[in-house]
């Protein structure tokens, strides 16, 4: 390891510039972007001793690439959190279905689905401007009875709340994290009415709600999902 | 000045103080008694990016929102209430000086200095206006704390602001419930007509 490299991992920042892209693009903006951004950002990296094999290279397209690992990355996002939505709509309409619920908590089952198929709606609309959306996956739930579903409601919400709260910090773009933000607190809302109707708190993790990553939420979705 | 108001009781909470926080808390709660919880969102969003509010600024606004509300279940419990609503209270107003604990230690662990406690004037006086306005407090805290959170700088700022927002929803839900209200008035809690709430609230922004 020579001087060089030690002093760029000396500096935090100097390699979260490296390996972040938001950070690199920010940091181009304030260099006045452009090409005469990326290649004054290649030479302060070489004068630091980076990586160049991939810092060096990936800074000197940076500008574009790092537009498109943005957008990457917030579709992404987009396209999970369709995902999740796909099921839960599909989960209420299958509930709506199954003629297990009437009066009241039917009242408020379709309201909640309604408001999940407008989350599918506002998401897929996202993504399609983002890139490739997700598709629709095949769905399947079990509906044995009145208390099991309910209970299953309010484990599939709360996870969903958990969800969009894991990714808060890593949405790229304003207007989708408004979106998210916006959508996030419906979901608690839902998840705290259920919680309520199946005996639990509505806040089950206290004063400060639990995130969960896309790696502990999907495979708590798998059993729902036919393919 | 306005003959008609959405939501007339956020018009009788008076907060006494001096703070930046508390100003633009004053505003916020005159936004949503003129035009309804929903568009507290798009107002404070337009009043942290006008008067420049780094993140330290948005936590000692989210500070000053937590104080009244600890200060308004503390003044809930304090009257007679039935065995429910005390139980549900006693929850919430638990969260919300958890919250203060805990915004006033970031404000501090990010060099800044947490804002000193408003005095607070609450309206009501009973047990039903008194869960009217923990509704429509906790549905205006979801609202501002959504407007804050796109101005946020700091990540890890962000994932607690969400992290507080999550449980205000929550509130709001079992209030609603134990109101026989509608758990969620809408699929998003934002305002429709963005626009049109900005243009009206203009002159409190400026204010």
């Amino acid at each position: 390891m020579t001087n060089t490299d030690e002093h760029v991992q000396d500096q935090p920042a100097l390699r979260e510039l490296a390996d972040d892209p938001a950070s690199r693009k920010k940091f181009l903006r304030l260099m006045g972007g452009g090409v005469a951004g990326a290649t004054a950002f290649s030479l302060f990296l070489a004068a630091c001793g980076g990586d160049d094999k991939t810092a060096g290279t990936t800074a000197t397209t940076a500008p574009a690439e790092t537009e498109a690992m943005a957008s990457d990355g917030d579709l992404k996002i987009v396209n999970y959190a369709l995902t999740l939505e796909y099921v839960e709509a599909d989960f209420y309409a299958a509930v709506i279905d199954s003629g297990l619920f009437s009066g009241a908590s039917l009242e408020l089952i379709k309201a909640i689905g309604d408001h999940e198929q407008q989350h599918v709606d506002a998401l897929l609309g996202t993504a399609k401007k983002l890139g490739e959306p997700a598709k629709k996956p095949k769905t399947t739930f079990p509906l044995d009875s009145a208390d099991a579903v309910l209970k299953l409601a309010a484990t599939v919400e709360n996870l969903g709340a958990a969800a969009y709260l894991g990714q808060a910090g890593a949405i790229k773009d304003k207007e989708i994290l408004a979106a998210a933000i916006a959508i996030h607190s419906v979901e608690a809302r839902h998840a705290a009415a259920l919680n309520i109707l199946t005996g639990k708190s509505p806040t089950p993790d206290g004063a400060f709600a639990t995130p969960q990553s896309m790696d502990e939420v999907l495979p708590k979705v798998m059993p729902f999902i036919v393919s | 000045m306005h003959t008609k108001l959405t939501v007339p009781e956020l018009e009788a909470v008076e907060i006494d103080g001096m703070s930046r926080g508390s100003f633009l808390l004053k505003s916020t709660l005159a936004v949503g008694a003129v035009y309804g919880a929903a568009a507290v969102s798009p107002f404070i969003q337009r009043a942290m990016a006008q008067g420049a509010m780094g993140d330290i600024d948005i936590l000692n606004f989210a500070l000053t929102l937590e104080f009244l509300e600890a200060d308004f279940y503390k003044k809930g419990l304090a009257t007679n209430l039935s065995a429910e609503t005390k139980k549900l209270a006693t929850l919430i107003g638990a969260h919300e000086s958890a919250h203060v604990e805990t915004l006033s230690g970031t404000i501090k662990d990010l060099g800044g200095t947490p804002v000193a406690e408003p005095t607070f004037t609450f309206p009501f006086t009973d047990e039903a206006s008194f869960l009217k306005l923990a509704q429509t407090l906790e549905d205006t805290g979801v609202s501002a704390y959504n407007g804050a959170a796109g101005m946020i700088e700091s990540k890890d700022v962000l994932g607690a602001a969400g992290s507080i927002v999550q449980v205000e929803a929550r509130h709001a839900a079992a209030i609603r419930l134990l109101r026989k209200q509608t758990p969620a008035p809408g699929a998003f809690d934002e305002a429709m007509a963005k626009a049109a709430v900005l243009a009206a609230v203009k002159p409190l922004i400026a204010a």
